[in-house]
């Protein structure tokens, strides 16, 4: 793989789900590539497209309930083609995943230090003794306080945060490039969520990870993201540098969502909300899936899906109507 | 405060609080090991004290587990207080003013849409449910329901026959403030009511319980986690800690200059906004401690950055701070020992 090429690269993948009785368009023509060490942030609201995207870059989608097109490379290999020891090999040594519940992803029965060393060792010929230093060192690593002891721990005996911070010690145990993050302080309260982000933005700088990192929340892209990406229904209708997603919004529900937010709303007055609610994936409008929502939308939104238009460095977006609306 | 419309079951008047609550203590005995019989409880609420003024909207702050939905249910009487009282424009609850009569005026909506609506009754029965087990006539009933359907922006005709299944998260978020207000309550208790919904969909039922609020003179105590809703939503906020008050004043008052470490800690740890402007360092270190077993003394020392000697020893009660603030802090209590308070107010 060159240095140059793009350390992720997503191309035109679909992901249709037909194990219900309409087939459930989830991803419909992503594109996004990442390069080596940027960290991006893929923001939506639920059923938008985020996690399904995000399992496409694990090959984690049930064979025979799922079809999925387009292609996915990730350090140069050709993920959606990967199966058995190779794709078992590519998880968790090139892409690692965590998840919003850590108890998804870490075995009730056994302790944090056993799961640690089982996955090194799965991965590597590693003595038993080099394995238990690492997960001794990786525990310090996402300091979690008196490690030795924490090794010895179950799942069900830590806290919300120590749990995550097990989980993302499990996820680099194997020394990944990527690392996949799927809301993984959603469920955490306020002063533990930001420990975590932090965590994660320290950890990515020091080992210098290329992260997607999947949220619903803008404050959380901002405190972590490079780059952001924002999906609706299955779509990525703008991504830009994080300053120019905030600051400068072009796609018109970027716009919205940021206009609707309580966060710089006067207080006792109405928010500008987007009308309507998110279109039915098994009945998606053939245009722009935003128009019926949109205040901008004329006849041409409903008849064609728009194509990613260059606004800026680095900064593109999905609307027909861009150009007259940066005019207007 | 905004004129409240005159409302034929005011009693006290404007000034006079709608809710008083005197130290509610709610316990809950926890099974340890298989002989269970320990003495073991965790202290959900631990001696909570307010007021809520009539028309205003509350906001409830506060990481889980720090009891603000078992004040909540107190409050609706759905668990019976270990302790305390509340008064109800000026009445006790369950002496002077009777349970049943209490109920009708306080209604709650709850965060999953799904689990508080019956699944077998329509929209317009679930609405009109609660108003025909108090005696109204089934056709008036459900003009009603088919008035407060309107009223929360769902079309009668469309939605008056549909099942819950039927209707998208936010729609159905709407029927239960529309089945909250079906009794024409004077307190509405949203419990992290719109935290299930989308952003898009959040800030129409944000927009949607403020014209409700003004359209019926409602009262609110509004709970959530997320604090830029609060902020926008509260007239006052009361910042919750393991079972107890740490904090409660104006929320524009709490927001800007908060009083107590916790309530400073928790807002600092709100995602930045500005790319320019990330947090640095974490506020707070580590998760809340269990409420089983609490630290000694202020509740927040093992976590607090201006923790004293005293802190450990010394329960702060909640007092009224310089800032205007009610605060439980030792270093806003003049002559607590605590080194960054004040001396003690010399007593002519
Ligand atoms: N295995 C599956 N089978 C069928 N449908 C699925 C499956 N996985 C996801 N979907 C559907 O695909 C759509 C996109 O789901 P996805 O999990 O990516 O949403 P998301 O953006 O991550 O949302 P959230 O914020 O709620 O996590 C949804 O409509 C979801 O119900
Ligand atoms: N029915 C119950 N039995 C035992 N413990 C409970 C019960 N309800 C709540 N608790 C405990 O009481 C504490 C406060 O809970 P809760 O009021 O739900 O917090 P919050 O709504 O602030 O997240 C928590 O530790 C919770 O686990
Ligand atoms: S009483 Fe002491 S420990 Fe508690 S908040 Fe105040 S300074 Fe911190
Ligand atoms: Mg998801
Ligand atoms: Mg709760």
């Amino acid at each position: 793989m060159n240095d140059a090429a793009p350390m992720i690269d997503i191309r035109d993948l679909t992901v249709t789900f037909t194990g219900g009785r309409k087939p459930v368009h989830a991803v419909n023509g992503v594109t996004l590539s990442v390069q080596r060490g940027e960290v991006v942030a893929l923001l939506g609201e639920s059923g938008s497209g985020k996690s399904v995207t995000l399992r496409s870059l694990l090959n984690m989608h049930p064979k025979h309930r799922s079809r999925l097109n387009g292609s996915v490379i990730a350090a140069g290999q050709d993920v959606l083609k990967l199966s058995g020891r190779a794709l078992a090999d590519y998880r968790g040594r090139v892409a690692s995943m965590i998840f919003q519940e850590p108890l998804l992803a870490l075995d009730p029965v056994y302790t944090v230090g056993a799961q640690i060393v089982e996955a090194i060792r799965r991965h590597e010929k590693a003595t038993l003794a080099v394995a238990q230093a690492r997960a001794l060192a990786l525990l310090q690593k996402v300091r979690i306080p008196s490690p030795e002891r924490r090794l010895q721990a179950f799942p069900h005996e830590m806290s919300g945060g120590m749990r995550q911070r097990a989980m993302i010690a499990l996820a680099l145990a194997c020394n990944p490039q990527i690392l996949l993050a799927d809301e993984p302080t959603t469920a955490l309260d306020a002063t533990v969520q930001i420990q975590i982000l932090l965590l994660l933005r320290e950890l990515q700088r020091e080992l210098g990870l290329t992260v997607i990192l999947v949220t619903h929340d803008i404050g959380v892209a901002v405190e972590v993201a490079d780059r952001v990406a924002v999906m609706y229904a299955g779509r990525i209708v703008e991504t830009g540098p994080v300053r120019e997603i905030i600051r400068n919004p072009r796609h018109p529900y970027t716009q919205g969502l940021l206009a609707s937010r309580a966060h710089d709303a006067m207080s006792g007055a109405r928010l500008d909300a987007i009308p309507g609610a998110p279109p039915d994936l098994a009945a998606l409008p053939p245009g722009c899936a935003f128009a019926p929502r949109c205040r901008f939308s004329a006849a041409a939104c409903l008849a064609e899906a728009p194509g990613s238009v260059a606004v800026g460095p680095q900064h593109s977006a999905r609307c027909l109507r861009l150009a007259e609306l940066a005019a207007a | 405060m905004k004129d409240v419309p005159h409302d034929p079951r005011d009693r006290g008047g404007p000034r006079q609080p709608l809710l008083s609550v005197n130290r509610l203590i709610k316990h809950f005995p926890v099974n340890k090991g298989l002989l269970g019989r320990s003495k073991t409880v965790v202290r959900a609420v631990d001696g909570v004290d307010f007021d809520l003024l009539k028309g205003e909207t509350l906001g409830i702050v506060g990481e889980s587990g720090c009891g603000k939905s078992t004040t909540a249910r107190l409050l609706m009487h759905l668990i019976p207080p270990d302790h305390g009282e509340i008064v109800f424009d000026g009445e006790s609850v369950g002496h002077d003013l009777p349970l049943p009569d209490y109920r009708r005026q306080v209604q709650m909506v709850f965060q999953d849409s799904y689990a508080s609506l019956n699944p077998r009754l329509t929209i317009e029965d679930s609405i009109a449910f609660a108003p025909r087990v108090h005696g109204v006539p089934r056709r008036e009933a459900l003009g009603r329901a088919h008035d407060l359907l309107a009223r929360v922006g769902l079309e009668p005709s469309r939605f008056a026959g549909r099942y819950p299944h039927e209707l998208s998260g936010g729609q159905r978020q709407r029927i239960n403030i529309a089945r909250a207000l079906a009794l024409e309550p004077r307190l509405v208790i949203l419990d992290e009511a719109v935290s299930a919904l989308d952003k898009s969909v959040e800030a129409q039922v944000l927009n949607l319980l403020l014209d409700l609020k003004e359209a019926f003179g409602l009262t609110y105590i509004f709970i959530s986690h997320d604090l830029n809703v609060v902020r926008f939503m509260a007239d006052r906020v009361m910042v919750m800690y393991l079972g107890k008050v740490a904090e409660i004043g104006s929320a524009q008052q709490v927001f800007a200059q908060p009083s107590h470490p916790y309530s400073a800690a928790l807002l600092a740890s709100m995602p930045a906004m500005d790319p320019d402007a990330r947090t640095e360092t974490a506020p707070l270190y580590g998760d809340p401690p269990n409420p089983i077993n609490p630290p000694s003394g202020c509740r927040f020392h093992t976590r607090c950055g201006s923790v004293a000697s005293v802190c450990s020893q010394v329960e702060p009660a909640l007092e009224d701070a310089a800032s205007g603030q009610r605060v439980a802090c030792l270093m806003r209590q003049p002559g607590s020992g605590h080194p960054a308070a004040m001396p003690a107010l010399e007593v002519a």
